[in-house]
């Protein structure tokens, strides 16, 4: 049996078949294999058992939330921590539908680094207020609103 | 104003119910009052900055009326902001006005 964290070891027409889903996740299977020059059973089969094993966690959508006129303010917010609680606080702020990445960093303090969405700076400011700022072990929280956003790609895993 | 009244206005809050101090939005101090007596010393000490911030968005009335619940004190509070103090006055005024607030309270109890 499979360990959790354990690394699923791949092969190259694996790879190549994540490489080419990455690209274009909206592709058939037969697209895949004309691409691949492999049967669409085989690509089907082969991503049916990266979906069963976790490489593949979801299938989803990347909306352009500006296009359909919502525009959230996005921050970086950085909750300095009691190092007792961190993995505490850590929990409850992945739990909160506004908090949409929960990251840890030991630089020179323990840090917990989220990234936060709402609809307005007032809806931002009174979830942090209420519902962050009160978690035992908070110490205190630098939060930067996001103004203007440059590049946001996702990472193109491919085989080293 | 009943002893009852004074005690529940001064009892020590929950974590949740107690007034954290801010700079601006989402800029925590990790200073937080608990009790009215407590909101009184922080008002002594925390940032200029912070009191502006909050007191001209009404988070302190808000606190006031919604939290303590005390009617008296909110109205005081909203007094204050006709003279429009800022810096250090801002601080004076709200710990003149609070501070009165608690006594008054207090000799009640």
């Amino acid at each position: 049996m499979k360990r959790k964290n354990e690394a699923v070891s791949l092969d190259s027409l694996d790879w190549k078949i994540l490489k080419a889903l990455q690209e274009n996740s909206k592709q058939t299977y037969s697209e895949v294999g004309r691409q691949l020059g492999v049967a669409h059973s085989t690509v089907y089969d082969r991503i049916r058992k990266m979906e069963e094993n976790g490489v593949i966690k979801k299938w989803t959508v990347d909306i352009d939330h500006e296009k359909i006129g919502i525009n959230y303010v996005t921050a970086r917010m950085t909750v300095y921590t009691d190092p007792k609680e961190t993995e505490n606080v850590a929990k409850k702020l992945s739990e909160a539908k506004q908090v949409l990445e929960v990251s840890m960093s030991l630089s020179e303090e323990l840090l917990i680094i989220a990234k936060v969405i709402a609809r307005n700076q007032e809806e931002l400011h009174s979830f942090i207020a209420k519902k962050v700022a009160p978690l035992q072990g908070v110490l205190r929280i630098r939060t930067s609103i996001v103004t203007k956003k440059i590049k946001e790609e996702r990472i193109l895993v491919e085989k080293k | 104003m009943t002893p009852t009244s004074s005690t529940r206005i001064l009892r020590t809050l929950p974590r949740e119910n107690a007034f954290y101090f801010f700079t601006s939005a989402g800029n925590y101090t990790g200073q937080r009052a608990m009790s009215l007596e407590e909101f009184v010393t922080k008002i002594r000490e925390i940032s200029t900055e912070s009191l502006e911030f909050h007191f001209y968005r009404g988070d302190f009335e808000k606190w006031a009326a919604e939290v303590l619940e005390d009617s008296e004190l909110t109205r005081r509070i909203k007094a204050v902001k006709l003279l429009e103090p800022v810096g250090n006055n801002l601080r004076d005024q709200l710990d003149f006005t609070v501070s009165k607030r608690l006594e008054e309270l207090k000799s009640a109890e």
